[in-house]
């Protein structure tokens, strides 16, 4: 068919038999590679190998749930540990795939690039002989001479006309050749969809961009407190492999006040659903650069040149006091408590390194409404503070055994012993804000003066960002071209018929085009009006003449 | 602060678009077992006509008067007549119930499962109606009301939310943009889904008809009848689709947009992210499928349904059973 000579796509009929030798294997894999049945293939391999990751829990996102998962699954665990089915998205196998894909992306994009760049250069071909042979096709004899019939033709395919439905017809490429014309119109698929496939390739930099020269650090902030922009300052600092950790952004961020508010009215599962966070913070670009008043809020990130700070989690500071039995302060700390679920009731350590003899550590739940659940003990009602508790068993012993570091949030009471009331029982000590509970045996006391909120605040920093964004829209813009436009070419032939004119057109379409037909009518009818003729009412593609 | 009333009023207008949507279906499905009947009565005009459109066009000549796309040859199908209106009907109910629901809560309708398919169903049915005006679509309306009258059934029984106000992550314009886009582009793949079902039962049909016309059971022949050419319906298929997925990769891209503001990470393959990319992708091969050599637009079609599969396990088995930032079903 002559469809298939608009094709700029690489023929897959054309793969030749490899020759004997290296080099001929070597092309031979290329071609294969770079073919659309392997894209195709690729493709599909890429939905789904992304499958797991959304089945089995992720350490990039939770590796919590990953451990709890290999505790729960002994034998089938490790097995889908090596595979890699917890870190499916940098796993060998995943990268394979879209490494692939885009070596056979590029393999196919450059050389469709070189084709299309010469065929937007090239004249339209010849016209086939037998214009009635194409799938749309028409004929009209008009007034005028052969000479002035294919001028007006030609301006008519050059868009300096109005006509159809949609005012000034498009614009096409025009070669002359005696009394013929070709014409071909639409290069903008196949520029469309180039543009779609390259920006695809550039997506991936953006994101390899992001990975190597990104970095990301999580910081819990109790509301008067501030932070400046170091290492050092963060609880948890994720850098790529190209980052220069000593030349971060100087920026420091202060949170004043943190406002939260939850769902008091719904019923069902939406009561206590949390409903706005706003952090007030004052904020500085760098040490000595002036103070800047700013709201911080779930969706409004704050940025410091490139870097964003956003606020992702919220819970809890009880402000602590431990005394001695003389009453000398031993601590004086606000402690944030990490909440377990959505009522907040949170759970927290408060270790006091400087009591002697032995170290004292408080381990327990903070409950911002607090009951007692039957089953699970102090629990909370409301993630708001309606009736604020700290429930605390007490330990005591050495808090760092061999220095080991350990989170904040637990203690570990390896080195530990609990203490015990006068019944023998574990002591459980249960405090309002503004109460004070003596603990046994001359230890002293300890206080819930107050209770703070912390700000979550996760600090993001990803120089591909911008780029990939890019690349984004251009894809869309090249793939809404790809799919829209319409590649055709078109053909007029005029002959002289007597004082009058026969013209004669023909159109082609590469693919399914149902508008062909429409527009073969309109530019027939278009060179007609032009031609100064009566167009006569006899519409469809059909001969008539 | 929520306004109940309305809310229960947008719920009534609900339930009355089912009663609507229930006797349309009924009206599209009695028309549709008239085709075969029709067919007989109007066979000797039609021969006529197909002669004459069909000329010098490479197209498939008009097999059947039924499915003709000319509006100017009224043909007395009252049933269907009847159920087009109603669907209107339903349509407006629907858009009601949307617009009660969104006054209810403050804000655009999106924010829980319920609202998704209420708003996913009204878009349905608009756009079936806005084509409908173009394009004689009555052979279609059955299998648009049905899954129509389906979502709607499960959404106000088993997605039921109350009427609340969003979480804070969902408070963005953001959220508006990606949401209705992504709501609009899954009315378009469902309508795409009903019509490439067809084409795949229109091809087996004709493929028996070809073989062995009097082996057809009535039913079959019924359906074959009222049912355009396999290639029609194929093209149309493909159509729908293409205007689909350019909508679905603005959705992915507004949605990574949102999730920078709000998470500080544009992509970082949470479930429902891992699935809007597996949708994403599987619809990027059917296209790429159809423009691959060897391989026929059947093959490519079963890949379009799959790709309906992943849209489906994204909203009813991703939104609720799977652990992820996206938890806002609301369920
Ligand atoms: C990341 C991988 C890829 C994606 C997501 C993708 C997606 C698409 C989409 C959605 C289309 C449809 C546009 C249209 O119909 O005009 C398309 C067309 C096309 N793709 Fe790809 N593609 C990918 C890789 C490739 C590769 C590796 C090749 C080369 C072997 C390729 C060659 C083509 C060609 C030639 C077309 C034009 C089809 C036509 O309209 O005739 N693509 N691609």
């Amino acid at each position: 068919m002559t469809q298939s000579r608009m094709d700029t796509r690489p023929d897959e009929s054309d793969v030749t038999q490899p020759t004997l030798g290296t080099v001929g294997l070597l092309r031979w894999a290329w071609r294969q590679l770079t073919s659309m049945r392997t894209a195709l293939f690729l493709l599909l391999l890429l939905a789904i190998g992304a499958v797991p990751g959304s089945i089995w829990p992720q350490r990039n996102i939770d590796a919590g749930r990953v451990a709890d998962y290999l505790s729960r699954h002994r034998s089938t665990g490790p097995w889908l540990d090596r595979l890699g089915f917890f870190d499916v998205y940098s796993s060998p196998w995943f990268a394979a795939i879209y490494l692939l894909l885009f070596v056979s992306l590029v393999g196919c994009v450059v050389p469709r690039s070189r084709l299309h760049w010469r065929a937007m250069r090239a004249q339209p071909p010849r016209a086939p002989r037998r214009l009635e042979r194409l799938p749309e096709h028409g004929q009209i004899e008009v007034g005028g001479t052969p000479e002035d019939v294919l001028a007006n033709a030609r301006d008519v395919l050059r868009g300096r006309t109005f006509f159809g439905k949609h005012g000034l017809g498009r614009h096409y490429r025009v070669r002359s050749d005696g009394l013929t014309l070709s014409a071909e119109s639409g290069f903008l698929r196949e520029t469309g969809n180039l543009v779609f496939h390259t920006a695809l390739v550039v997506v991936i930099v953006a994101v390899a961009i992001g990975h190597l020269f990104g970095w990301r650090g999580d910081r819990i902030l109790v509301t008067g407190k501030s932070f400046s922009n170091t290492i050092s300052a963060y609880d948890t600092f994720d850098p790529g492999p190209w980052v220069d950790t000593e030349g971060l952004s100087p920026f420091t961020v202060a949170v004043d006040k943190l406002d939260v508010s939850f769902e008091e009215h719904a019923g069902g599962a939406q009561r206590g659903a949390p409903r706005d966070f706003t952090a007030y913070t004052r904020t500085q670009t760098s040490p000595d650069a002036p103070q800047i008043a700013q709201t911080l809020k779930v969706n409004g990130p704050l940025t410091f040149g490139g870097a964003s700070v956003f606020l992702l989690g919220n819970g809890y500071a009880p402000v602590v006091t431990v005394r001695d039995a003389s009453g000398q302060v031993l601590m004086h700390e606000a402690t944030p408590f990490l909440p377990q679920d959505a009522n907040y009731r949170s759970v927290g350590a408060v270790k006091v390194s400087s009591a002697s003899p032995k170290q004292l550590g408080f381990f327990g739940f903070f409950l911002p409404s607090e009951y007692v659940d039957r089953d699970a003990g102090p629990s909370s009602f409301f993630p708001d503070l309606k009736n604020p508790a700290l429930a605390l068993g007490v330990y005591e012993g050495e808090l760092y055994p061999q220095g080991r570091p350990q989170s904040v949030y637990t203690l570990s009471t390896e080195k530990m012993t609990q203490l015990r009331n006068a019944k023998g029982a574990p002591l459980r000590l249960l405090l309002k804000p503004g109460q004070t509970a003596k603990l046994p045996g001359g230890r002293g006391s300890i206080t819930l003066d107050a209770v703070q909120r912390w700000a979550g605040l996760s600090i993001r920093y990803d120089p591909g960002k911008v780029v990939a964004l890019g690349g984004a829209v251009a894809a869309l813009a090249g793939l809404i071209a790809s799919l829209m436009i319409r590649r055709r070419r078109v053909f007029v032939r005029v002959r002289p018929a007597g004082r009058r004119t026969v013209v004669s057109i023909g159109g082609l379409a590469k693919g399914e085009d149902p508008g062909l037909g429409a527009t073969i009518d309109d530019l027939l009818s278009a060179i007609a009006q032009r031609s100064d003729t009566t167009w006569s009412d006899t519409k469809g593609t059909g001969s008539k003449v | 602060m929520t306004n109940e009333t309305l809310a229960q009023y947008a719920n009534l207008s609900i339930y009355s678009a089912m009663v609507v949507f229930t006797i349309a279906m009924i009206a599209f499905a009695v028309d549709l077992s008239g085709a075969a009947s029709r067919v007989l009565v109007a066979a000797p005009e039609t021969q006529k006509e197909s002669a004459l459109v069909g000329a010098g066009s490479s197209v498939d000549a008009p097999a059947f008067p039924v499915h003709s796309d000319d509006p100017g040859r009224p043909r007395r199908r009252q049933a269907a007549g009847v159920a087009m209106m109603l669907t209107r009907l339903g349509g407006l109910l629907l858009i009601a119930a949307a617009a009660m629901r969104g006054l209810s809560v403050h804000r655009p309708p999106l924010g829980n499962m319920f609202e998704f398919a209420l708003v996913g169903c009204m878009f349905v049915v608009v756009v079936f109606v806005a084509i409908s005006l173009r394009r004689d679509l009555r052979w279609l309306g059955l299998f648009v009301v049905g899954p129509v009258l389906l979502t709607l059934g499960l959404a106000i029984t088993v997605f039921y939310t109350d009427a609340s106000e969003l979480l804070p992550s969902l408070k963005s314009v953001w959220l508006v943009i990606h949401v209705t886009v992504a709501t609009f582009s899954v009315a378009l793949f469902t309508i795409a889904f009903s019509v490439t079902i067809l084409h795949l039962v229109k091809t087996w049909l004709e493929a028996q008809a070809a073989s062995d016309p009097n082996a057809m059971s009535r039913a079959r022949t019924i359906v074959n009848t009222a049912l355009p050419p396999a290639r029609s319906l194929d093209r149309t298929a493909y159509g729908i689709h293409a205007v689909a997925f350019p909508l679905w990769t603005f959705t992915l891209i507004a949605g990574a947009i949102w999730a920078e503001q709000a998470w500080g990470h544009y992509w970082n393959w949470d479930p429902k992210e891992v699935w809007t990319f597996v949708i994403w992708v599987v619809y990027a091969a059917y296209l790429h499928a159809r423009a691959t050599t060897g391989w026929s637009a059947r093959s490519a079609n079963y890949l379009a349904l799959a790709g309906y599969g992943a849209i489906l396990v994204n909203y009813m088995v991703v939104n609720v059973f799977f652990v992820g930032q996206h938890s806002y079903s609301g369920m």
